[in-house]
């Protein structure tokens, strides 16, 4: 520790900034993409026809009960080759981190979505709405302040499991950190720089989030 | 008109309605009393299919809304409801609340909506509460905005279920004002409620419910005074001796 080198902290300065950038634009991507995939999980799973139902229990049962490491290689490895004949790990990333997220999103909404008394429900219905206008005006808007906290959680979740990309050699913050730690073999410097500026991320995304929330209360 | 025709319901093995047969005319004011689980509340909640029927048949203006091919919103859009807990939407102001489904369901202009929904609060005497939120109401002008947002659909029948039971005592009397008003302008009405004084002074015909059938039917003031069958009887000997004098309203 006595010989912490700021030297070669700067001198990796500039890939840590494109990493963070990178790793910032993968979470906002993953919660972005998961959200509106997760809403449409949600309203799949709350369909009466269960065999319909089963079908979006299974997706949120495969995403949430395997590793998001295993999630990313199989996409990295299979899925994306697949689809654009050579992988590309931005895009792996983006599609496993979203993929990821819509399924604990979709319980999220689901569960605001549910939270909802049923009297909502049946005086819309009792106006001549039809379910979707129901859902529209009168449940999503009031579902909507209750998943906006866990939402917020997810997306700092995000920022933190957004490191597993790295693995596909998705240059993100981790892949910089792992690059300089292989290049001198500087544990400290690389690693505590990269733990300080996932703290800075989910820190300053926590505050944003809490004074998002505050302005949301006032109706 | 409604016409029912052995209306039967059932939630799971538990029969709540067994055979029920009711005509309501044009005009009419019906007024449903019985011991609670008597099946009233889910009876109106069947007029409007918020409850799925297990057999029987409803008629409102001779359209079976029990058929499978019937388009229950265009239904819903001639039959209000006003529920126990009001059910205000709470994200929305009050004139949102009333002009929601005339704007989106009717489709009808901004223009004419606003008016309309202006003559409501009026009607119902809460001009002044237009652009608060349901929140800062108490429970009696809320439940006056529900009036007011069932009635911008211009139903034409309005079915009450209990809207006065989750009231303070002293703000009964401002929401049954209104419903005064509102069966003296001819509105059809089917109220189910424990207000007897209101049933006595307003209802064109009294209902009593019992174990999921009518069990009797009259003019108020005769099935007060003279209720032949003895469940009737003894229901009423048991609401009455409560202090529910007849003179209240």
């Amino acid at each position: 520790m006595v010989d912490f080198r700021f030297d070669i902290i700067a001198e990796y300065s500039h890939f840590f900034l494109m990493g963070t950038l990178l790793t910032i634009g993968l979470s906002l991507a993953g919660v972005l993409l998961g959200t509106v995939l997760g809403l449409f999980i949600a309203l799949g799973k709350l369909v009466k026809n269960k065999w319909i139902s089963f079908i979006f229990t299974c997706y949120i049962g495969f995403f949430r009960g395997t590793p998001l490491l295993v999630q990313i290689l199989i996409i990295y490895f299979g899925v994306v080759p697949s689809l654009m004949g050579h992988s590309n790990g931005v895009v792996a990333g983006i599609i496993a981190l979203s993929l990821n997220a819509s399924a604990y999103i979709a319980e999220t909404i689901r569960a605001g979505i549910q939270s909802i008394h049923k009297g909502q429900t049946e005086a819309s219905r009792s106006l001549g709405m039809t379910h979707v206008q129901s859902m529209r005006y009168i449940i999503l808007p009031q579902a909507i302040r209750r998943i906006l906290p866990p939402l917020g959680n997810e997306f700092i979740s995000l920022i933190k499991d957004s490191s597993l990309v790295s693995t596909i050699a998705t240059p993100e913050l981790m892949y910089w950190a792992q690059a300089m730690n292989a290049q001198y073999y500087r544990v400290w410097e690389s690693y505590v720089t990269t733990a300080i500026i996932y703290l800075l991320l989910t820190v300053s995304a926590s505050y944003l989030l809490s004074r998002f929330e505050r302005k949301m209360d006032i109706k | 008109m409604i016409k029912v025709e052995h209306l039967k319901k059932a939630f799971g093995d538990t029969e709540i309605l067994k055979d029920v047969n009711l005509v309501i005319k044009p005009q009419e004011v019906v007024v449903v009393i019985g011991p609670s689980g008597a099946g009233k509340s889910t009876f109106l909640r069947c007029i409007n299919r918020l409850e799925d029927i297990s057999s029987g048949h409803i008629y409102i203006q001779d359209v079976d809304i029990t058929g499978a091919t019937t388009d229950i919103n265009k239904i819903r859009e001639k039959v209000g409801m006003v529920f126990q807990d009001f059910n205000l939407f709470p994200h929305m102001t009050v004139l949102e609340n009333i002009m929601l489904s005339p704007l989106k369901v009717k489709k009808l202009p901004k223009d004419i909506v606003y008016k309309k929904a202006m003559e409501l609060l009026k009607k119902v005497g809460l001009e002044s509460k237009v652009d608060v939120y349901p929140d800062s109401l108490s429970g009696g002008q809320k439940q006056r905005i529900a009036i007011a947002r069932a009635l911008a659909m211009e139903p034409e029948i309005m079915l009450f279920d209990e809207p006065t039971s989750a009231l303070d005592p002293e703000m009964v009397g401002e929401v049954l004002d209104v419903m005064k008003q509102l069966a003296k302008d001819g509105m059809t009405m089917a109220v189910v409620t424990h207000e007897m004084g209101f049933a006595r002074e307003v209802g064109d015909r009294l209902i009593f419910m019992d174990g999921g059938y009518i069990v009797e039917e009259n003019k108020p003031r005769e099935l007060f005074d003279n209720p032949c069958q003895p469940r009737t009887k003894a229901f009423l000997g048991k609401v009455l001796s409560m202090g529910q004098t007849l003179a209240v309203v």
